[in-house]
């Protein structure tokens, strides 16, 4: 019974086939099983995206004390679908000087991205829409695309505000891709593969990555990186609302600017369970429950933990954000790689002393080399 | 399942058709954010064709370093050129027509060597392992020596860069 429930979609979508194969030849099956990964994945993305901002409405409502919304539908759950209906009939202003056909595309292109690399995602045993050789390079690289995207909505919109946000969005990602590619790096060396489906059966029996010395330090540098790489808060300079307007959407509105929302939804999506694929064991847990629920479960709370953030922490300043990537993370992570190998290379007992000596070693150098330089007191020759 | 090989042709050459004209329109368009995203599209037409020669490694690799990082260099070029906001620069200088000429002599001996190349498409070719492992056993085996040389150099490049962008004390 357990197995089944655990395989329910795997089944349902076998016996869809099979029911298909009676009456249609091989390549259209073919092709319809391809399809039905797609068409799933396009169907789920924004129901989770809708419900998300959902939650986060109410969750950063907990965190200020009042209630978030709650007047359409009870609890409110009817609130993302009044939104969606208010974006759709809201007037489409596109400004005058802009540069029509990429003000128009940016948008468009910018949910490709986020879409496309929820394909490698094990969201359950045995449900994943694509076990690419590369899966794990595919997310990274793919995911770098959004930024273009971004950088051409605020490019086309011809504004300074916009221009400065979607130049900010770019020093962001470049800074903050090195440590989270050089983040997973340990996981591919410790696993020696790609794909995300064999990094997560790496995992299995609570073998999972984040209990090793190595593993929940990369996953604490990856999941900060991820946020910083979908640009929420504490790492929301993009957007700025107390200084650039909005940033690269302040000359959207609309269904547009609700498609730049919708691809920052999915995209934290993706991100979490990306971490929870890579660190958190994917879909691993105890057997009472299906796999996709416990993938669910830990994307879900990663996410809450994002909320989190934004109810408490305040903002950056661009040499913190800046900082803290090349300062902290970067040799961090490159340490990691080593610590990493080392675990890989040893026998247990051994390898996490080693470990720990490591790790102590890298961060009390990130201490001596980090610490906050005072400047020499003033003298003032020529005062009084 | 012919039909499925025959969709699978007529994706490969609509992939090459748009590669080409995304490349032509880098260098015929007048604005430069404009040739900037048509060569990204252009690099994507790339990535799609190493992915339809099963070559998924080189693919990715395409979009990583081809279409992030170069593309994010030369947005940066273009954020630092006065021109930003001009509609229109015109593509074509004095120099283009020798260029077009020395271009056709390199292009004649581009193609003679690609003709001399023996391509060999056999049985034991096809099914050669090209998955990530391999590559990576390969580089760090037969091929470590071009590569510890690409790695020094980048270093050599980095080394470079910091020492012109410091600030003097």
């Amino acid at each position: 019974m357990a197995e089944t429930i655990d395989q329910i979609f795997v089944l349902a979508k076998d016996r869809f086939l099979d029911l298909l194969g009676i009456v249609l030849p091989d390549w259209i099956i073919l092709l319809v099983r391809i399809l039905i990964s797609i068409a799933v994945l396009l169907a789920v993305a924004p129901v989770v995206m809708m419900y998300m901002t959902w939650l986060e409405r109410k969750v950063l409502g907990r965190i200020q004390n009042r209630y978030g919304p709650n007047r359409v539908g009870i609890f409110g759950l009817l609130q993302p679908i009044a939104d969606g209906i208010k974006m759709l009939t809201k007037e489409d202003i596109v400004p005058k000087n802009a540069d029509q056909v990429i003000h128009f595309l940016a948008p468009v292109v910018i949910v490709i991205a986020p879409l496309l690399v929820l394909a490698v995602l094990p969201f359950g045993r045995n449900m994943i829409a694509a076990d690419l050789n590369v899966g794990l390079l595919f997310f990274l690289g793919v995911s770098t695309f959004g930024v273009i995207a971004l950088f051409m909505g605020s490019w086309a919109s011809r504004n300074k505000y916009s221009l400065l946000g979607g130049m900010r969005a770019f020093a962001q990602m470049i800074s903050y891709e090195i440590p989270m590619v050089l983040s997973v790096v340990p996981v591919i060396l410790v696993t020696s593969s790609l794909s995300t489906a064999a990094i997560v059966e790496a995992q299995l029996g609570w073998k999972w990555f984040i209990f090793t010395p190595w593993g929940g330090f990369a996953a604490l540098v990856f999941f900060l990186c991820g946020v910083a790489e979908v640009n929420r808060t504490p790492f929301d300079l993009p957007e700025a609302e107390s200084e650039i307007v909005a940033g690269f959407h302040t000359e959207y509105s609309g269904m547009k600017f609700a498609l730049f929302y919708m691809a920052e939804f999915i995209s934290t999506f993706a991100i979490s369970g990306l971490a929870v694929t890579l660190f958190l064991g994917g879909w691993d847990g105890p057997a009472f429950l299906p796999s996709w629920f416990w993938f669910g479960l830990k994307t879900f709370i990663l996410i809450l933990i994002m909320i989190w953030f934004r109810g408490t922490l305040p903002r950056f300043r661009v040499d913190q954000l800046m900082g803290f990537a090349w300062k902290v993370f970067l040799p961090f992570t490159l340490a990691n790689i080593f610590i990493a190998a080392l675990w890989a290379l040893l026998p247990y007992p051994k390898n996490f002393i080693a470990d720990t000596i490591g790790i102590t070693v890298i961060l009390t150098l990130l201490q001596i080399f980090n610490r906050k330089e005072t400047p020499k007191k003033r003298k003032y020759l020529y005062a009084n | 399942m012919e039909i499925l090989y025959f969709f699978a042709k007529t994706g490969f050459y609509a992939t090459a058709l748009v590669t080409l004209a995304a490349a032509i329109l880098v260098v015929t368009l007048r604005n430069l954010f404009h040739c900037a995203l048509a060569l990204i599209l252009s690099l994507l037409g790339v990535a799609v064709t190493y992915l339809y020669l099963k070559a998924e490694f080189l693919a990715i690799i395409q979009i990583l370093l081809y279409i992030g990082a170069i593309m994010t260099l030369l947005i940066f070029a273009i954020m630092l050129t006065h021109r930003l906001t001009d509609r229109s620069v015109s593509q074509t200088n004095r120099q283009s027509l020798p260029a077009f000429a020395l271009l056709a002599v390199f292009n004649i001996f581009f193609i003679a060597s690609l003709a001399a190349v023996p391509w060999k498409i056999n049985s034991a070719s096809l099914a050669a392992k090209i998955d990530t492992q391999a590559l990576g056993a390969f580089l760090m085996g037969p091929y470590v020596f071009p590569f510890e040389i690409i790695s020094i150099v980048l270093i050599i490049a980095l080394v470079g860069a910091v020492i012109l962008g410091r600030t003097d004390q």
